[in-house]
């Protein structure tokens, strides 16, 4: 089966973009259509996409400032500044990765979350393998999930006051301290 | 009274008794935290906390060079570090296309299935432990250092090896390999019947592991188990027979299933695989032998790695499940984003559903079951 000719298929009009790359495939889905096409692909008869592997979030501030900065060699102060100002694609990313249990194939489905609303659909009505992995997303990123039944923090402590894994929060952290409150 | 920013725990309600399994305890793997709400001594609820040995490995991943990883690769899951190195240098290579030499694969498959004898030794060793039982505890862990011997004279480190370079192996095995492995192959045998003796059919054993929380497979797969946990259910997956990777399509080897998901099947299905790995490595040593002595261990990386643009995901079948690393490259030497998959991770969110309506005992029964390992679930 071509996992790509028969993603497609089944996802129809929800694909954005779809990309096969040393034997990996992913499709980009619209952030507000993120349950239809994963309902869509889990259903499937052919595909059967119906194990929840992984689910985590990425950050592309830093690949943006990068990309911006690579221009500025050989180019003048108006485009560098122009370069700047145009509008970049959203910060966040959710992958999702989905494994089919009879034909063993699996998809990466991703989506492109912005910074300043970033809220998806919770896909634990789906699958409750996504439970923890997103209260983690939610930890480490800040991207909110609509409809978790605890979303909380899960690795750092419940006040922590930052997002760890955001590009622009430094390695060596920023000291932050945990103070316990006795009564 | 520590105020404690709320838990998902219910306020006590007059009959139930809040118990805080702490994170520093002799039956918690590691730093692991449960918050049970008792009605005397069945469970009602309980919650796990993790995060107790979070050390942001996946930012340490973004500020490292791809070879500069490895050792922190050990460090995940320290009772079987080769596997998770196999794995992400297995990524790596997939990221970039390199095709490694059949000797290195050999040698990667007779250390990683040591590695998983080793787990799988701790575990049923452990488990015993938390039981009561600790003469199994003796038995399998005297084999545990003979394995550590191994490791110590191939590359360095008993525990935390830093085995295998992206592309290869850094050195052959040992020229006393031979002997060593006919010194431990008859010894972990019988540790591993005597074991068996001591403890499948001991009455006591069996009361207290089997029917202790059994687990359905549709809710397995719903959570998004793998591994033995999985086979346990009754879900015949094993990324070993179904995506094989290595050289594992050309050895002969069982995939133990259970039936009912519960603590008994957990630790026999573990039993089986470690005789299941001495076979592999049996066969794994004896193409080993046919191979001529100056055969390629590594492939032509270059020295500075460089992988092109993009993104991928490697799974394989580490001793807990499957264990998967998912690569993000900009075209630098550093990483841009690494995610792994940690298989204890899934499992132990299930954790309530698992021990619910069981008593505090039959909980850390399970918790010991589970082979939940507190430095690959916070990473």
């Amino acid at each position: 089966m071509d996992l790509k000719k028969r993603v497609e298929e089944c996802l129809g009009s929800l694909v954005v973009a779809v990309n096969q790359w040393q034997g990996d495939v992913s499709v980009e889905v619209p952030r507000k259509k993120v349950l239809d096409a994963l309902a869509l692909l889990k259903n499937d008869s052919e595909l059967q996409l119906d194990f929840l592997s992984d689910l985590f979030g990425v950050d592309n501030l830093a690949y943006y400032q990068k990309k911006a900065k690579s221009k500025k060699k050989g180019e003048d102060e108006a485009a560098q500044a122009a370069a700047e100002e145009a509008p970049r694609p959203p910060r966040f990313e959710v992958i999702y990765l989905l494994l089919s249990l009879r034909s063993n194939e699996r998809l990466q489905v991703k989506i492109r979350v912005p910074e300043d609303d970033p809220e998806v659909d919770s896909a634990v009505s789906l699958w409750k393998a996504a439970t923890w992995p997103e209260r983690e997303a939610y930890d480490m990123y800040g991207i909110r999930f609509k409809g978790h039944p605890n979303l909380k923090r899960l690795l750092m402590w419940d006040e922590f006051p930052a997002h760890p894994l955001r590009k622009d929060y430094p390695l060596e952290g920023q000291g932050e301290e945990r103070h316990l409150v006795y009564d | 009274m520590v105020q404690e920013s709320a838990l998902h725990v219910e306020q006590p309600t007059g009959d139930f008794v809040t118990l805080n399994i702490g994170p520093s305890h002799p039956a918690m793997h590691g730093t692991l935290r449960v918050i049970v709400q008792t009605d005397g001594e069945t469970v009602v609820k309980a919650e796990p906390e993790i995060g107790y040995l979070h050390r942001g490995v996946e930012k340490l991943g973004e500020n490292l060079t791809y070879h500069q990883f490895i050792p922190i690769t050990d460090r995940m899951n320290y009772c079987s570090a080769i596997a998770s190195n196999v794995a992400y240098e297995m990524a790596v290579e997939k990221l970039m296309g390199i095709e490694v030499p059949e000797k290195a694969q050999l040698v990667r498959t007779i250390m990683a299935e040591l590695a998983r004898i080793a787990d799988h030794i701790v575990l049923v060793g452990i488990l015993g432990v938390d039981l009561g039982a600790f003469t199994p505890f003796f038995y399998l862990f005297i084999q545990r250092e003979e394995i550590y011997d191994i490791f110590e004279w191939h590359h360095g480190a008993r525990l935390t090896n830093t085995f295998g370079r992206i592309g290869g192996v850094e050195a052959d095995l040992n020229e006393d390999f031979e002997q060593r492995w006919r010194h431990l192959l008859p010894n972990l045998k019988k540790a591993i019947d005597e074991t068996d003796k001591l403890l499948t059919h001991n009455r006591i054993w069996m009361d207290r592991t089997i029917g202790v929380s059994a687990f359905s497979a549709e809710d397995a797969l719903n959570y998004g188990f793998t591994g033995p946990c999985l086979r346990a259910c009754g879900v015949k997956r094993d990324l070993r027979k179904d995506e094989p990777y290595m050289m594992y399509d050309r050895f002969d080897f069982e995939v133990p299933v259970g039936k009912h998901g519960d603590v008994f099947d957990r630790y026999m299905i573990r039993m089986v695989e470690m005789e299941q790995s001495i076979k592999i490595i049996e066969q794994a040593y004896k193409l080993y032998k046919e191979m001529p002595p100056d055969a390629p261990l590594k492939a032509k990386v270059p020295k500075v790695i460089k992988p092109p643009e993009g993104e991928i995901y490697r799974a394989t079948e580490s001793p807990n499940g499957e264990l998967g690393f998912w690569i993000r490259s900009d075209g630098s030497d550093k990483p841009y984003r690494i995610k792994i998959r940690p298989p204890c991770y899934m499992i132990y969110q299930a954790f309530h559903d698992l021990v619910q309506g069981e008593m505090v005992a039959d909980l850390i029964a399970c918790v010991s079951s589970l082979n939940i390992i507190a430095g690959e679930l916070d990473r």
